[in-house]
């Protein structure tokens, strides 16, 4: 069956790959594209391991079609850090330990990064809220929300 | 092998020619955040997928000069909740919207997708219901409209005909000293499945009610109309006594299942109990406080 081919953005950088008409945003990340860093879970929308964002908006990588991507603009894990320096929730999350296996990790990173650009100053309750679709089996999400916490106080003070 | 084919049209004509040939082969695609997983899971096949993202009227929040809203279908439950205006006037629409799984679904699912997925357990719905909303539907046979408690035939489906596209929610104006709420009931605080939801729509003119609709959603094969209830709360100041009314005639509309989530009695009893803290919060609203 034919292919399709897809012209899209990936963390601002022009980019073309082909799929199958039924592969997933995720299938094609991490299968044609080579970027990895997107987890796939649960392949059902349940646990944001895969989460990107589309248009600056975060979704769930597995429950969009990479035909979608047509013209759009995505965001994956693999921006976040410029070059060699982190991100400031990077660094924040390995100071305060805040991942074990590190399935959900870039998940809660590209998630919780999406949250500081809308509101840089959430409360805690907010960041559980925002992080509710975002599973871990391990941390029991308390320093994960530390962390988010405390970055965003961080980047407030700059 | 699959052998799906994708289809993203401009404009509705091309849309509703191509899902009209394709039959009953053919799905839309709105959010996906359902079409997907069904996929996935191999309750479903399609064999060819028509996205409507691409047609502007799908993905329009539009004020109408009338003061009230004509929202596509395909509208995410995050756009909407980015609007100006929306938010302010249809409180109640919206938080039932913002209730559907997760921030990442709500980047991507769709008011018209949870109505035509034809769960009775769809959150914006019973909102919508209580709204007075009404669709705009396109079919190979034209326009046409109908109340959202019109669409739902029963779990997963709808009485959209073959080859019909759902266009756009029409929300009514609204008078003044009017509000909305909703209200689910879910054994954790996020991302689940309402046992039983509740949106009251509700206008006060000093702390009177004048006019007031419920839905229900969760407790019957569809979503549902409760209007005696709103008979029950009209005229009153929402006394104990008119409460108590609307509530009994909630639970008297009720023919849930029993499952995991909930038992025939608990949903029964939870939808006047819900029925009461939602039409509070509308009155709380409507008159301002």
């Amino acid at each position: 069956m034919a292919k399709v081919h897809v012209t899209t953005t990936i963390n601002g950088e022009p980019m073309e790959f082909l799929c199958e008409p039924d592969d997933t945003m995720l299938d094609a990340l991490r299968g044609p594209l080579a970027l990895t860093g997107s987890k796939e879970g649960c392949a059902s929308g349940d646990c944001g391991a895969c989460s990107i964002t589309l248009d600056d908006r975060l979704v769930c990588s597995c429950l969009m079609l990479a035909v979608e991507s047509e013209g759009h603009e995505i965001g994956t894990i693999e921006g976040m850090a410029q070059g060699e320096k982190l991100h400031p929730l990077q660094q924040k999350f390995l100071e305060m330990a805040a991942l074990q296996c590190g399935i959900c990790t870039s998940g809660m990173l590209v998630a919780s990064d999406a949250l500081l650009k809308k509101n840089p100053d959430p409360t805690e309750e907010e960041v559980r809220f925002w992080l509710a679709g975002n599973l871990c089996r391990c941390t029991g999400y308390d320093k994960i929300v530390r962390a988010v916490m405390e970055t965003a106080a961080e980047m407030r003070a700059q | 092998m699959t052998e799906l084919r994708y289809l993203a049209p401009e404009t509705l004509d091309e849309a509703v020619g191509a899902f009209a040939k394709a039959g009953s082969a053919a799905r839309i695609l709105a959010g996906g955040t359902d079409l997907l997983v069904q996929m996935r899971s191999g309750v479903l096949k399609p064999g060819v997928i028509v996205d409507i993202k691409k047609i502007p009227e799908m993905t329009a929040i539009e004020q109408t000069p009338d003061g009230g809203f004509r929202i596509g279908a395909a509208v995410s439950g995050m756009a909407l909740a980015e609007h100006k205006t929306f938010g302010k006037v249809w409180p109640g629409v919206l938080e039932a919207v913002n209730l559907i799984g997760s921030k990442q679904v709500q980047g991507r699912a769709s008011a018209g997708g949870n109505l035509c997925n034809g769960s009775p357990a769809g959150d914006s719905v019973p909102a919508m219901v209580a709204a007075g909303a009404a669709v705009t539907i396109q079919g190979p046979e034209g326009r046409r409209e109908m109340k959202v408690e019109d669409v739902p035939a029963g779990p997963g489906r709808t009485h959209l005909k073959p080859g019909e596209i759902l266009v756009s929610f029409k929300l009514p104006p609204r008078p003044a000293g009017s509000s909305d709420a909703y209200l689910r009931m879910i054994p954790r605080t996020e991302m689940d499945i309402a046992v039983v939801g509740c949106g009251v729509s509700l206008t006060m003119k000093d702390g009177t009610v004048t006019a007031a609709r419920v839905g229900l959603g969760a407790v019957a094969p569809t979503v549902l109309l409760v209007e005696d209830a709103a008979k029950a709360l009209i005229g009153s100041k929402l006394d104990d006594a008119a409460l108590a009314k609307a509530a009994a005639a909630c639970s008297a509309a009720c023919r849930p299942i029993d499952d995991k989530r909930g038992t025939i009695a608990y949903r029964t009893r939870v939808a006047g109990v819900l029925l009461k803290r939602t039409a509070a919060i509308a009155a709380k609203r409507a008159q301002g406080k």
